[in-house]
């Protein structure tokens, strides 16, 4: 590939060699923290340049998305594939719905962008930025969230129960999946068979909502709003769409919304604080810590207690599956039951619980894995910091503290206890892990060729 | 596995045997006829040579004649060569149809082949080695074996006192003597840098370890350097020998040689060698009925520069891509896999057997205060004899360049000599008396390098020396550093401006003072020296670098966009067609009459000489 080519064939992740200094911080944060080594160092002297195997696009190596090269990237050589412009186009017109959901992680980001502390909420304003841009609703992807807990939550008490191929992973994480279906596609029946919260929303807003408002499906645009490119990618998968009508229509990163901030000149930082519409924007607690490494694990245990033993869980923090440890392991008593649970996160974190399931050492029925160091909080689409403020500020300590806050002033900080979310099974669904939603929020995996060659 | 006493007994036998090869008085009615079977000499059909004389032999049924291949005489200017013992005949250039004439007239009649032999300096032809000035001065240490042994028959070293240092070592002493004498020998690493070899051999000794190891760096890069290359492919075993002695000094049981792909007969002697020490129980498990093991492996290198330099030398081992790593830790603390690991480069290890067996006394009693020894040098360029030669440290580069290396051809002058090669420097003709060691070369510019000593007159421009220099060094760039990455290519390209006509006075500043924040701000050894050809030339020559950008002048007329375009008279027809073409009106001079070039109008773009029908324009 020559050094001045744009690789911008993926889905998520654009190359600009034009720009590229060489200073292979990308090439180690593939190689040595995510271990997968998708992009490194060709050629020689002046003709050295960053490649992938045979210089082929990223998007037909083993990339998984993960994005994190894009947060090492001093230079933006590597960024995301803006999907702005779509965006803006759909808001333009009038006879589209355009509906927006941002996750958990991007409200403790965002105002970095701004020039805010690291690790200050902003959802309010975020909220208030979104309705000037045009956006039709703006609904919280926490909802979503919710609606993943109590599905993941059921599967994984009726998995156990069975014993049916533990341990159970999550699968919110679409590089994590992508990377499963690449390097260790046996271990694909332990995945949860769980959409990620922004495609469960997605298809529920383009079902029960379109049907509750009158709204034509095909009229309305979902727009996430994402701390993550690999989003982007996890969007364009064949299987996210419910009879030919994709979840989502676009992913935008926490830095283009900033972008189009700034594009529309609005003054973010003088906005006030505004709610989420109603009623898709009731969220709880257990959804808020989506955003941090720990949090799924931690949320899914709040609504699996209590599906398992009936009764009231009265201590709901699970501190020992929180915090910056690479690889987290804890047991949870149940009832009678001990569950042994684990949170990794960090690709090169995932490859050695992967080792375990595979070689079937896996000491631990339930684990959640993030492909990001710290989760989404530090995901690949989130405001990216110079390597001088990483190496002077805990950045992932800060926006997970953020977010643990947002959970601790929630009312309500059980999945379950969600009363809209309570309402649309009760209106549409029926049962979590019934047939519809089946239809609307399960998906299936495939093994997926590492290089296409 | 063989005892020492069993090792003794090859030995004794062999020792009678082969005492024709060194005692040139010998009484004997056998015959050795040594055929050099080095790259330089193979190249030139002496595999051919060495199959016509042990046919011959067979057909006439000589059974006094032994043929044997051996490696590097080190005249390689006059190879294929032939050496016939115990007489000590020195046949020069000799081709396989010249076989049988040698057996006919010298083996069978005892006359010696007249036009075979070969002229010493004064024109004279000489019949024996010993006799010809160019191995008069030298000293062999490190190529002792070169040219007598056969390489690929380890009895043959034994004879020649082979192993007989490891035995020394294994009975005989504790790892701190061994290291104490290294020490005391003065011996420093003959890779190019100078670190004194027994400081090294200590410091990793006395890093705490399970796993060493010991490496030798036969990665030899420079560009006209085949010293290392000349020791493995003639005496592979006193590399393996030494690394062994290394590895028990130091606590290792394991070694590896890094040898360059491009060197397949090293490579094929070097496994002819391990196999069979392996055989001898030379290498393998419990040495010499001792506790200590060591075996070594060959990994073979792809012939990139970088490679030569020691980390990144450890890093393609290790089978990674080929580039330097940030030192500290230097390999002694962290090396091979991150294990503590000794590199030595080819020709150091060839010293330590010599310096066991003789001493430290006797070894420093050779060479200079700073530097001990012998130093092998690759004489190429512009010299008579281009060849392999061994001095003593101390002797002068007149005594190299006129004595051994007979002079400069063609009658033209010396201009410089470049050592180092592209990490190096060159040296003007006002220091040929300069004794060479490693801190006389540093102090005029220069560095000792690792060997390559490279002769030239005066048709050589010094600017386009330095083109080529950074023309290597931009190509072998790893691209790891900035610095290396960009400042060599951007050196280079100011080089070729220069070259090119189109250099400006300013242009000289900026290369030197890229030259030196290049120097002082690369990762490795690679771009740290890359400079030095520059820096060098601009310090003895700097008038040819102003020449070149404020006359337009390149001296030595080898930058074509300098030379001057010139129509010839005599060729010149009078047509015009010169003046009629040029986009300049350069060309002068009225109709019927021979045109002129004004020189000040010229812009050397060449139309005139395309458009003479008489090509009397160059």
């Amino acid at each position: 590939m020559s050094s001045h080519e744009v690789d911008d064939k993926s889905p998520s992740i654009v190359r600009d060699f034009s720009k590229c200094v060489l200073c292979r911080r990308c090439v180690a944060t593939c190689k040595k923290v995510q271990q997968i080594g998708a992009i490194d160092n060709g050629g020689r002297g002046f003709e050295s340049c960053i490649t992938t195997t045979y210089g082929k696009s990223l998007n037909d190596v083993n990339c998984t998305f993960c994005g994190q090269c894009i947060e090492s990237c001093p230079v933006g050589a590597l960024h995301e594939k803006e999907n702005i412009a779509e965006v803006n186009e759909k808001l333009k017109d009038p006879n589209t719905y355009v509906i927006v959901q941002t996750a958990p992680a991007v409200r403790v980001a965002l105002g970095e962008e701004f020039g805010m502390k690291i690790g200050t909420n902003v959802a309010g304003q975020m909220v208030s930025a979104l309705k000037r841009l045009g956006f039709n609703k703006v609904f919280d992807t926490n909802t979503g969230a919710d609606f993943t807990i109590m599905e993941e939550a059921t599967e994984f008490v009726k998995r156990l129960k069975e014993n049916d191929n533990l341990p159970m992973t999550t699968s919110c994480c679409p590089a994590w999946i992508k990377y499963t279906e690449m390097e260790y596609p046996e271990n694909m029946p332990h995945l949860s068979s769980c959409k990620s919260p922004h495609q469960m929303f997605g298809a529920i807003l383009k079902s029960y909502y379109a049907e509750k408002n009158n709204i034509p499906k095909d009229s309305i645009y979902v727009v996430s709003v994402m701390p993550c490119v690999a989003k982007k990618y996890e969007r364009s998968r064949e299987e996210m769409n419910v009879d030919g009508i994709s979840d989502v229509d676009a992913v935008i990163t926490t830095r283009e919304l900033a972008r189009m901030i700034k594009q529309a000149n609005i003054e973010f930082t003088e906005l006030e604080d505004e709610e989420f519409d109603n009623p898709m924007g009731e969220a709880t607690g257990a959804a808020a810590i989506f955003g941090t490494t720990g949090g799924v694990m931690e949320a899914a245990l709040r609504t699996a207690y209590e599906l398992i033993t009936g009764k009231e869980l009265k201590e709901i923090d699970f501190k020992e599956v929180r915090g910056e440890k690479g690889i987290k392991k804890a047991v949870v008593q149940i009832g009678d039951k001990k569950v042994r649970v684990a949170v990794a996160h960090g690709l090169g974190n995932a490859r050695k619980v992967s080792e375990e399931i595979k070689q079937g050492k896996a000491d631990y029925d339930f684990l959640e894995v993030m492909a990001c160091p710290g989760g989404c909080v530090m995901g690949g689409g989130q405001p990216i910091k110079s390597s001088k403020i990483r190496r002077e500020v805990d950045v992932r300590q800060k926006r997970a503290k953020a977010i643990y806050s947002i959970d601790e002033k929630s009312a309500i900080r059980k999945s379950h206890e969600n009363p809209v979310l309570k309402q649309i099974y009760k209106e549409y669904i029926g049962a979590p892990g019934g047939h519809k939603a089946h239809e609307l929020l399960h998906t299936e995996y495939s093994k997926k060729a590492k290089y296409n060659i | 596995m063989k005892t020492i006493q069993e090792i003794d007994k090859i030995r004794e036998s062999k020792r009678q045997e082969l005492d024709l090869r060194k005692n040139t008085k010998a009484d004997t009615r056998e015959k050795h006829i040594l055929v050099c079977q080095g790259t330089g000499c193979t190249s030139s059909k002496s595999p051919k040579i060495l199959e016509n004389f042990k046919n011959l032999v067979k057909e006439k049924h000589l059974d006094n004649v032994r043929v044997i291949k051996t490696g590097c005489f080190g005249l390689c200017a006059k190879g294929p060569i032939v050496i016939i013992r115990p007489e000590d005949t020195f046949y020069a250039m000799v081709t396989p149809e010249d076989c049988e004439e040698i057996i006919e007239k010298h083996i069978i009649q005892g006359e010696i082949v007249e036009r075979l032999l070969c002229k010493d300096i004064d024109g004279k032809k000489v019949q024996k080695l010993d006799d010809l000035t160019f191995y008069k001065k030298q000293k062999r240490i490190a190529l002792k074996n070169c040219g007598v042994i056969n390489p690929e028959e380890i009895d043959e070293y034994i004879a020649f006192d082979g192993y007989k240092a490891l035995e020394k070592v294994l009975t005989q002493m504790s790892q701190d003597e061994v290291i104490s004498e290294i020490q005391e020998s003065g011996l420093r690493g003959r890779g190019g840098a100078g670190f004194p070899t027994g400081k090294k051999w200590a410091l990793t000794k006395a890093v705490e370890g399970k796993q060493k190891y010991v490496v030798c760096n036969a990665d030899e890069g420079d560009p006209g350097a085949f010293m290392d290359r000349s020791i493995l492919e003639g005496d592979p075993h006193s590399v393996l020998e030494a690394m062994t002695i290394a590895g028990y000094t130091i606590g290792a049981d394991k070694g590896y040689i890094y040898v360059r792909a491009e060197y397949p007969i090293a490579v094929h002697r070097l496994q002819i060698a391990i196999d069979q020490a392996r055989e001898y129980g030379l290498l393998g498990k419990n040495i010499f009925g001792t506790d200590f093991s060591f075996d070594i492996e060959i990994r073979l290198g792809a012939g990139a520069f970088v490679c030569g330099e020691e980390t990144a030398l450890l890093e393609s081992i290790e089978g990674k891509r080929g580039q330097p790593r940030l030192k500290p830790p230097y390999p002694a603390n962290a090396g091979l896999w991150g294990k503590p690991t000794l590199i030595n480069n080819v020709e150091t290890y060839a010293n330590i057997t010599k310096i066991i067996l003789n001493g430290a006394k006797w070894y420093s009693s050779i060479g200079t205060e700073g530097s001990k020894g012998t130093k092998v040098f690759a004489l190429g360029g512009n010299v008579n004899n281009v060849g392999l030669v061994e001095v003593p440290m101390g002797t002068t580069l007149r005594e190299i360049v006129f004595d051994i290396g007979g002079g400069i051809p063609n009658g033209r002058e010396f201009k410089a000599a470049q050592t180092g090669g592209p990490s190096g420097g060159c040296i003007p003709a006002k220091h040929l008396d300069t004794p060479i060691d490693y801190e006389s070369l540093k102090e005029i510019g220069s560095m000792m390098g690792s060997g390559g000593l490279i002769i030239m007159d005066d048709t050589k421009c010094m600017v386009s020396l330095a083109k080529f220099y950074l023309q290597f060094t931009v190509s072998e760039s790893c691209g790891k550093c900035t610095p290396c990455r960009i400042g060599t290519k951007r050196m280079l390209e100011i080089l070729e401006k220069m070259c090119d006509g189109k250099g400006e006075k300013e242009d000289i500043e900026n290369l030197e003072n890229l030259a030196l924040s290049i120097q002082k701000s690369s990762v490795c050894g690679l771009g740290q020296s890359a400079p030095n050809p520059v820096l060098s030339t601009l310090k003895y020559f700097r008038d040819e670098f102003e020449e070149h950008c404020i006359d337009k002048v390149c001296r030595a007329k080898e930058c074509k966009a300098l030379a001057k375009i010139q129509i010839d008279e005599e060729k010149c027809k009078s047509c015009g067609l010169c003046q009629k073409n040029c986009p300049v009106g350069a060309i002068e001079g009225e109709a019927r009459e021979k045109r002129k070039i004004n020189q000040d109008k010229c812009i050397k773009c060449g139309t005139c000489i395309k458009a003479c029908p008489f090509h009397a324009i160059g």
